[in-house]
């Protein structure tokens, strides 16, 4: 029996994309080996990363003060290489619920929280999102009192965001690693709030 | 402000502080705008200053973007920009936009 493959043809992206890297690496511009590298590097990335900053802010007001205040010079004190990244954190209270979205494409905290999720870019979150959070928070399963201010950042320039979620009660004396362990890329991107299992 | 962002480009001077409230340019040039369409035309309120970043207008066609503009962070009431919204009146909209686009409200 011969081998028998599905045979599939290139998508539009798939073929642009393979088109320019071939050409790139014909050229000498770029090499595979860059490319292969470059991508494990992306995928390496998750949002742990973005789950520590949280963390340390969680048990560590002077930490969370500067982190507020400076986002980008706080997660490079943790030793996170985020090159480029202008970051601005900020922080749920119990007065203030925020969101991130990004209207024009999907520019997204992708050093602290790795590959964006395909939600994240579809045309449904990018434009409901702003146009009406509540209803889209309650799809996720978020229902945000009237009494909480929503503030929705619409992430259109050079700035990234990362939301400082509430550190949910029953979490007293955690270490930070558990407390990490809590904090999903759901959380810090606002469209749920970390929650500590019962019993 | 200015004084607390240096960049090694030549950058245009910041115009707005925090708590100035300004008008979106309500204008549809062509070309790569960063400046959402359902914001133009709105009035809102500076919430901080992010910086100096060349023109992204400049950068899409190949120029260098300079001098830099300045960047903010402006604050919108959701019950502004969209007349039917559903939800409290205290609901905002934060979005960054470029100093060109904006004008003393």
């Amino acid at each position: 029996m011969s081998e028998q493959g599905t045979y599939k043809p290139y998508a539009y992206y798939e073929l642009m994309e393979t088109s320019l890297r071939e050409l790139l690496v014909e050229k000498g511009i770029i090499t595979n080996e860059q490319v292969n590298a470059e991508v494990a590097a992306m995928r390496a990335r998750t949002p742990e990363r973005g789950a520590r900053v949280v963390a340390r802010a969680w048990v560590d007001a002077a930490y969370k003060k500067r982190l507020l205040a400076n986002g980008t010079a706080a997660c490079e004190e943790l030793g996170l290489e985020i090159p480029g990244l202008h970051l601005v954190v900020v922080e749920n209270t119990p007065q203030v619920h925020n969101a991130i979205v990004c209207t024009l494409c999907s520019c997204y905290p992708r050093v602290l929280l790795g590959i964006p999720p395909d939600w994240y870019k579809s045309r449904n979150y990018r434009s409901r999102m702003v146009r009406e959070p509540r209803a889209v928070l309650a799809e996720f399963g978020l229902r945000i009192p009237e009494a909480v201010q929503i503030r929705v950042h619409d992430s259109t320039a050079d700035m990234r965001y990362l939301v400082l979620p509430m550190r949910p009660q029953g979490t007293e004396g955690w270490s930070e690693e558990r407390l990490a362990s809590i904090v999903t890329r759901d959380c810090m991107i606002g469209v749920a709030v970390p929650a500590v299992a019962l019993g | 402000m200015s004084a607390q962002f240096t960049t090694d480009y030549p950058a245009v001077a910041p115009r707005y502080k925090p708590g100035d409230r300004v008008r979106v340019r309500k204008t549809a040039p062509l070309g790569h705008i960063r400046t959402p369409y359902y914001i133009r035309g709105q009035v809102g309120e500076i919430e901080r200053l992010c910086g100096a970043f060349p023109n992204p207008e400049e950068l899409a066609q190949m120029r260098d973007g300079l001098p830099a503009q300045p960047l903010y962070r402006v604050r919108f009431k959701q019950k502004d920009v969209w007349p039917d919204y559903r939800g409290p009146e205290t609901d905002v909209v934060e979005i960054e936009i470029y100093q060109h686009w904006l004008e003393k409200a």
